[in-house]
């Protein structure tokens, strides 16, 4: 029988999060490129070429460019990738491949610390493409500050929500090719129904409720409030939805990961 | 409660973690008489039972190898030792320590090679060494120190700035080996070391591992190399099935399971077949060779030959293999 409860965690997951800071360095070019230049990518795209066939957007009483409306989704999608993929396929080629987790275990981690530790480094890598993506945003004077800075402390929470959750799935998936099908279920639905291309008040009622469920819609509400330096109480209802979220997943994922791993 | 009486209460983790550490820089000999100490170790797996009930130690400074066809429990048993798998069942005391409630303490005291190369491929040599040591809490300065007198330790300092991806086999398995001691283990545990290596490269592990040994450091290792065991090893334990057949040292094990001189005898004709049974010798007679085993002064070659041989017979020294073989069966296993 394998012992379920108390988790054997201490602080000594850093080392597995400076293990991979260690290897993100080595190859930071390539690491930074992406999340400064897709903000550009996109907002060419939609922004000069979309806007124009779409007009203002009305977000709670404001009327707002298509590129004001989508700059800030941007940034919550960014935390979500980037999170979801470094705890699916970066980790899983890191666990089933290289076997670097078997030979951390043969040190003093354990490995609730272990995974731990690669959910707050796949946060740690939302938050790093988050600032990044900010500034550019920034640029075009699509953030308000100092509201705006909150999207980094969001962002690690966002990136320990996704992050958890993509854990979950390497510890039960047993290829790494079936990572598209909680690509195709989880990610793609929520990449476009969340709020974020459109807002959702103009979808079936059903879809609405479904769109609420979804963590993302609830990071892009946040995201796109603090970028126009909009307030309120009701905000916090988003917040603590994404804390949910990561009680319920982080816990599984180390869970998951002890019955894949440990025999 | 003030700071400073805060501070002396430690958990048991602590505790251990402490003692380890206490009595490597005080140069206290370990009072526990036995580097491992298990009794009526079982592993389970669901209903497949892979290790049932042994019990075994390993003394300090010594060097313990573990024997056995594949599926006979040895990585299984080494995976408990470093606290991997949990047991099902019996108790494991290593460095005198309980497994079960001080696994942590007794990693830093450890030092393990794993059957699979599993370097990290996105570092270089130097570095997967520096991030290894961190994990023991090893800080930056000594930590290159350390990983220098290693890399010299190996021959492989002129590739310390290379990616591990580069190297050869032999190469990785000797880094493999530099990062199992950056943490200057008391035990080191190694599960398979030369598999897969040429010649040229197990000797080179080889003669690493002899001067570890020289140095007094307690070694237990698996092995399918009959000549890496009897050169290695001190005492060995030959396991099947999850027992332990026998335990012993090699020379004792071979004068005891394969006698001393030992006689093969290929196509044998269906007469010396029974002339040997009728001796009641030591025999295996297998499908197309009978070997017989001699015990001392018996001179069996000599009664052999005149008779029976013409150049089809061999005479030899009795061998571990011969040992393995006789105790194990010569069935395949896969």
């Amino acid at each position: 029988m394998t012992k379920v409860l108390p988790f054997n965690l201490s602080w000594r997951f850093v080392r597995v999060w400076q293990r991979n800071l260690v290897v993100y360095r080595r190859i930071w070019l390539v690491n930074f490129f992406v999340p400064l230049l897709e903000p550009l990518l996109y907002l060419a795209a939609f922004g000069i070429g979309l806007s124009a066939l779409v007009g203002t957007i009305s977000f709670e009483g404001r009327e707002l460019s298509y590129t004001a409306f989508i700059a800030p989704a941007l940034l919550a999608i960014t935390i979500m990738y980037n999170a979801f993929f470094e705890n699916t396929y970066a980790s899983f080629v890191r666990m089933y491949y290289q076997k670097t987790f078997d030979a951390m275990l043969a040190t003093p981690l354990s490995l609730d610390e272990v995974i731990t530790g690669e959910i707050i480094w796949g946060a740690t890598k939302s938050l790093i493409a988050t600032a990044i993506m900010l500034a550019v945003i920034s640029l075009f004077g699509l953030v308000r500050y100092p509201h705006g800075l909150l999207i980094l402390p969001l962002a690690f929470l966002g990136g320990i929500a996704f992050g958890s959750v993509g854990m979950v799935f390497t510890g039960t998936l047993p290829s790494i090719d079936m990572f598209n099908l909680p690509i195709f279920l989880f990610i793609s639905p929520m990449f476009l129904f969340s709020g974020t291309f459109f807002p959702i008040d103009g979808l079936p009622v059903w879809v609405q409720h479904l769109a609420i469920a979804f963590p993302l819609t609830h990071l892009v509400t946040l995201t796109r409030h603090l970028c126009l330096g909009m307030f309120g109480t009701h905000l916090l209802w988003g917040v603590g939805y994404l804390f949910l979220f990561s009680l319920v997943f982080y816990p599984l994922a180390l869970l998951t990961m002890r019955k894949r791993l440990i025999h | 409660m003030p700071p400073l009486v805060h501070d002396i209460i430690l958990t048991r983790q602590q505790c251990a973690a402490w003692i380890i550490f206490w009595r490597k820089h005080a140069a206290m000999p370990n009072p526990a008489r036995y580097i491992v100490e298990a009794r009526n170790l079982t592993k389970q797996f669901g209903e497949f039972v892979a290790v049932r009930n042994i019990s075994f130690h390993l003394l300090r400074g010594e060097c313990l190898g573990l024997l056995g066809p594949n599926g006979a429990g040895k990585t299984s048993t080494i995976r408990m030792l470093y606290g991997f798998s949990p047991m099902t069942g019996g108790t494991l005391r290593v460095f005198g320590i309980d497994m079960r409630t001080g696994w942590r303490a007794i990693r830093f005291g450890i030092g393990v090679c794993q059957q699979e190369n599993n370097l990290d491929p996105d570092l270089t040599v130097l570095q997967n060494l520096e991030v290894f040591a961190r994990y023991f809490d090893i800080p930056t300065k000594s930590a290159r120190e350390k990983a220098d007198r290693l890399l010299r330790f190996i021959a492989l300092e002129n590739r310390k700035n290379d990616k591990v991806t580069t190297l050869s086999g032999g190469m990785m398995r000797r880094v493999v080996l530099a990062r199992a001691l950056i943490n200057d283990p008391e035990l080191l545990i190694l599960d398979e070391p030369t598999t897969g290596l040429d010649p040229q490269s197990r000797h080179q592990v080889w003669e690493r591992l002899e001067e570890l040994r020289s140095r007094g450091l307690s070694i237990l290792l698996t092995t399918h190399n009959m000549d890496e065991a009897e050169r290695l090893c001190d005492r060995l334990i030959i396991m099947d099935h999850g027992r332990i057949l026998v335990q012993g040292k090699p020379s004792q094990l071979i004068r005891e399971y394969a006698g001393r001189d030992v006689v093969e005898v290929v196509e044998p004709s269906p007469e010396f077949r029974s002339h040997v049974k009728s001796l009641n010798l030591m025999h295996d007679n297998l499908d197309h060779r009978i070997i017989i085993y001699g015990q001392e002064g018996d001179r069996i070659f000599e009664k052999m030959t005149g008779e029976y041989c013409r150049d089809n017979c061999i005479r030899r020294m009795a061998t571990l293999e011969d040992v393995f073989l006789r105790l194990t069966g010569r069935e395949l296993r896969e």
